[in-house]
């Protein structure tokens, strides 16, 4: 195979981890006030996700880093193009990790509840800005000669873009509600599994409508296969949670991201970023990759770091695999908390 | 203003920002690193509370230096489109290749140790800090090679017709020698920063009132011991690493150099300005406190060496390159490269200060109110050393981003202003420079708000209620079958 198509395949595949990882840490944060009724609920929640969050993150810093390096023209046309919205993801970004470190270090009830804004905030905003940038990767954005994007921040508004939102957010809830489902155990078990079950309805509806006019669009006949996938995947999700197998529809929601990325960059190849100026300005796999040489080195470092990687980050959800509940929650010890001085 | 000067402004605001936390992460890593294993190994509880004491600011720290790190990585192709595109097929790698090596390493790794005191083995716990700490000093490896690549580019042939330079040697690119005198010049930059923070800090607490309980006492006069050294073996380290870089930057960027020290026309055997009044703007200065022959000896080691001015490179540029002003900013030249030694200076002697009351095994003495003034006061200086030394070296390398390589290719070059992104208007360039300005002032006021209460409550009130410290409590629980702790709490929960 030619190595600029297997970085396009390596792309897809970093940006599958990231949307499957970080897909279900957003998941909690957008639940944390809705399932977190008590203080002691909401710890329980950020606890799930507490020692793994950041290292789902560095899906995305890698996905960036590896775009750079393997289509540097991609990547200045797609920062700098839809540079409005990527600057709110990154704030929603800061603001929710600092949030996670922050929000226990101090006693108060006040302090508390605005990181836990901070969370929900981060976490809406970037599910949904996620979707509405890959619908729009996908269906193209005006591009000029030299690769420059023309449009404003309006033309990503289209109704495929905003539907592209609505998936990854309800998407997202979906699998966090599973995640949690399976971390925890008493009252937020029930609570998140309820959840799963109630934005179904909106996950498949959305979901479907979304990746059949992907495919009408611009589908190829074999990404009709993870469609079907993707659709099968998140009816078994729900049957598994109604028989309380939550492994199993915890499985089945993270399927289904996995089959949903697939058929978008199905669709997508050889193009990396269609231009609906001009086809003849599309940026594709051929002309806005890296030089042979530079896609072989780094094949090479991704050949072998990938699989060290899995295996520690595998080996860490090991060491934290037990289900979680509000007994295994300390209470409170930081300064002034109990006036120790 | 024009968008390259607003997008000059938020890059250097954000880079000097995230680089205020590195620093303090790279160097406190390894530090609390060291605490824990002197604690695995003697079972001190000095040092357990030494470990989770420091460990607790370093979280807090931690924290600013990821969010903020998030913002560079997406800036490049933001704000510098075309820059990324002339320099990705070499630059890109490199920043890759931290993310995955590094980034990972450092992210999974921490989240074990944060969560994993009662999860792991002790043995294997400690092992977790260390390959963080690992991962923050392999991340430094590859960002300063990329950045070096940009001060002297290697490894690279031209493509004329794609007007872009091709990397043609990765080795060369990953062994840059600007990247191999950079890089030990940054580490033991980060090391001091970490050595006077917690040396400082410690000092501190020993003269505060009320004083810290016999047990905190205890384990901060050894604080305060260990980091002496730490400061003295990386002063020397940055020093020396520093001359040799001064070296190289004569041979690589002679403009960066003259105007380091607004060294004006051509001479031979030059002496070094310690001090201009008058102005090292854009005229040139009056020298008035000159060390004779000292520029020449740090060039070239030698008396009479022939150093080249600003204004006779300035029109050897303009010859090769042509019109133009190949002048950086001598004032922020100047002062910056001897802000960053002067404040290094000030943290060295912090340590021979403490080094003077410490001799012979004495204890520092306590309740001193001086020297409850000069342990805080210390603190910012080696955090303005790295800020300004990277101010001097990005600012002295205008107006290129990418610097020619004397003997390099001369094609592989690219003006700052030639480097911004065409889709990006001024407008919106404001609107992120005041949301990053606001977001990031906010958060330094929280941060040192944590810093400073977590330092006031002292290391009795980051350990548990009766954790003891004794390791071999701990060291019993792993072997118990997988899920007969089933009701513990979590060690060091959120
Ligand atoms: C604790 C911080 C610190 C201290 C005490 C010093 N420096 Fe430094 N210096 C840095 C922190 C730093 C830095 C932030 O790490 C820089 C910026 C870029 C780099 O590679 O290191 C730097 C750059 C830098 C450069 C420019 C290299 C380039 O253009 O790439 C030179 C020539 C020196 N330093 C020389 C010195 C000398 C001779 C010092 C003392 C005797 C010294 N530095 C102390
Ligand atoms: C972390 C330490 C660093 C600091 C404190 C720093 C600081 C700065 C500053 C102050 C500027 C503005 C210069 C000016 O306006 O004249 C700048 C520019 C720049 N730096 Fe650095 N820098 C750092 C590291 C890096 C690294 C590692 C890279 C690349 C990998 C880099 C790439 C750039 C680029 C592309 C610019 C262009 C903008 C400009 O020239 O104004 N910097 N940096
Ligand atoms: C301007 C170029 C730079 C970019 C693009 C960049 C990128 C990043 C990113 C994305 C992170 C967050 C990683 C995480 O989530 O764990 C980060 C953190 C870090 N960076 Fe930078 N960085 C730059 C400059 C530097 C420099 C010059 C150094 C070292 C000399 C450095 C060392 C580190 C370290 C040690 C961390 C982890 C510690 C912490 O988060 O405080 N970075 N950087």
């Amino acid at each position: 195979m030619e190595l600029a198509t297997f970085w396009f395949i390596l792309i897809a595949v970093l940006w599958t981890g990231y949307f499957f990882l970080e897909g279900f840490d957003f998941g909690v944060g957008m639940l944390l006030h809705p399932l977190g009724r008590t203080e002691a609920d909401r710890r329980v929640m950020i606890n799930t996700i507490g020692p793994v969050w950041d290292g789902n993150e560095v899906w995305l810093l890698t996905a960036g880093g590896a775009t750079f390096a393997a289509f540097p023209l991609w990547y200045a046309t797609l920062f700098s193009g839809f540079y409005l919205p990527l600057f709110a993801v990154l704030v929603a970004l800061i603001l929710r990790g600092v949030a996670f470190e922050y929000r226990g270090k101090v006693d108060s009830d006040r302090w508390r509840r605005n990181w836990d804004l901070a969370i929900a905030f981060g976490s809406w905003l970037p599910a949904v800005l996620w979707g509405v940038a890959f619908a729009n990767i996908v269906r193209g954005v005006p591009i000029d000669r030299s690769g420059d994007f023309t449009g404003t921040v309006f033309t990503l508004l289209n109704p495929f873009g905003l539907l592209g939102g609505v998936v990854t957010a309800s998407l997202f809830l979906f699998h966090g509600a599973h995640f949690l489902a399976l971390k925890t155990e008493g009252e937020i078990h029930d609570r998140a599994r309820r959840a799963g079950l109630a934005v179904a309805p909106v996950t498949i509806g959305a979901g479907a409508v979304f990746l059949l006019w992907n495919q009408v669009a611009r589908g190829e006949a074999w990404t009709w296969a993870p469609v079907v996938v993707a659709a099968g995947a998140l009816v078994g999700s729900v049957v598994a949670a109604r028989a309380g197998r939550d492994g199993w529809s915890f499985v089945g929601s993270g399927l289904a991201i996995a089959a949903a990325v697939v058929a978008l960059f199905g669709g997508l190849y050889p193009d990396v970023m269609p231009s609906t100026t001009d086809p003849a300005f599309n940026l594709t796999v051929e002309n806005a990759s890296s030089t042979a040489y530079t896609l072989r080195i780094m094949s090479w470092v991704a050949v072998i770091m990938t699989p060290v990687v899995l295996a520690y980050q595998a080996w860490s959800y090991w060491v934290f695999r037990k289900r979680i509940g509000t007994e295994h929650i300390p209470t409170v010890h930081v300064p002034g908390a109990e006036a120790s001085h | 203003m024009d968008t390259v000067t607003l997008a000059r402004w938020q890059f250097g605001i954000t880079t000097v920002y995230h680089f205020l936390m590195v620093p303090l992460t790279i160097g406190l890593s390894l530090v609390v690193a060291w605490f824990q294993t002197c604690w695995y190994r003697t079972g001190d509880e000095a040092y357990l509370r030494l470990t989770k004491f420091f460990g607790k600011l370093f979280l807090i720290n931690f924290a600013m230096g990821v969010v903020t790190g998030i913002v560079q990585e997406f800036q490049f192709g933001m704000n510098w489109a075309t820059y990324s595109r002339f320099v990705g097929d070499v630059f890109g790698a490199p920043l890759a290749m931290e993310a995955l090596v590094a980034f990972f390493l450092e992210s999974t790794f921490l989240g074990l140790w944060i969560f994993g005191w009662d999860r792991l083995s002790p043995r294997l716990h400690l092992a977790t800090i260390w390959a963080a700490s690992i991962g923050t000093v392999l991340s430094a490896y590859f960002i300063v090679a990329a950045n070096s690549w940009m001060q002297h580019p290697v490894g690279v042939r031209f493509n004329t017709e794609t007007g872009r330079p091709e990397m043609i040697d990765i080795k060369a690119v990953l062994t840059n020698s600007t990247t191999l005198a950079a890089y030990p010049h940054v580490i033991a930059g980060a090391v001091l920063v970490a050595a006077v923070f917690v040396g400082g800090i410690s000092a501190w607490m020993l003269q505060r009132d009320p004083a810290p309980s016999e047990r905190d006492a205890n384990a901060l006069h050894r604080a305060v011991r260990f980091t002496i050294w730490l400061t003295f073996v990386s002063g020397i380290v940055v020093a020396v690493s520093g001359d040799f870089q001064a070296r190289l930057m004569f041979q690589q960027q002679p403009m960066k150099m003259a105007s380091a020290e607004a060294l004006c026309d051509t001479e031979r055997g030059p002496g070094l300005s310690l001090f201009a009044i008058g102005d090292p703007g854009q005229t040139c200065s009056v020298h008035d406190f000159v060390l004779p022959h000292g520029l020449s000896l740090m060039a070239e080691h030698e008396l009479e060496a022939t150093i080249p001015g600003v204004n006779d490179l300035n029109a050897l540029y303009q010859q090769k390159f042509g019109p133009g002003d190949y002048r950086p900013n001598l004032f922020i030249t100047y002062w910056g490269f001897r802000s960053m030694i002067a404040f290094g200076a000030i943290a060295s002697a912090g340590a021979v200060v403490a080094l003077w009351f410490t001799r012979k095994g004495r204890r520092l003495p306590r309740g001193k109110r001086w020297l409850r003034v000069a342990s805080i006061l210390v603190i910012p200086t080696p955090f303005l050393a790295n800020a300004t030394g990277w101010i001097f070296t990005e600012m002295g390398r205008q107006p290129w981003v990418v610097a020619p390589n004397p003997n390099g290719i001369p094609e592989v070059r690219l003006q700052t202003a030639d480097a911004t992104s065409a889709a990006v208007s001024a407008p919106m360039v404001v609107t992120t420079l005041v949301g990053f300005a606001l977001i990031y002032g906010a958060l330094m006021v929280v941060e040192v708000f944590l810093l400073r209460r977590y330092v006031l409550a002292g290391p009795d009130a980051v350990l548990l209620p009766g954790e003891t410290g004794r390791r071999t409590e701990q060291l019993e629980r792993p072997s118990d079958p997988p899920d007969a702790d089933d009701d513990d709490v979590l060690g060091f929960a959120y």
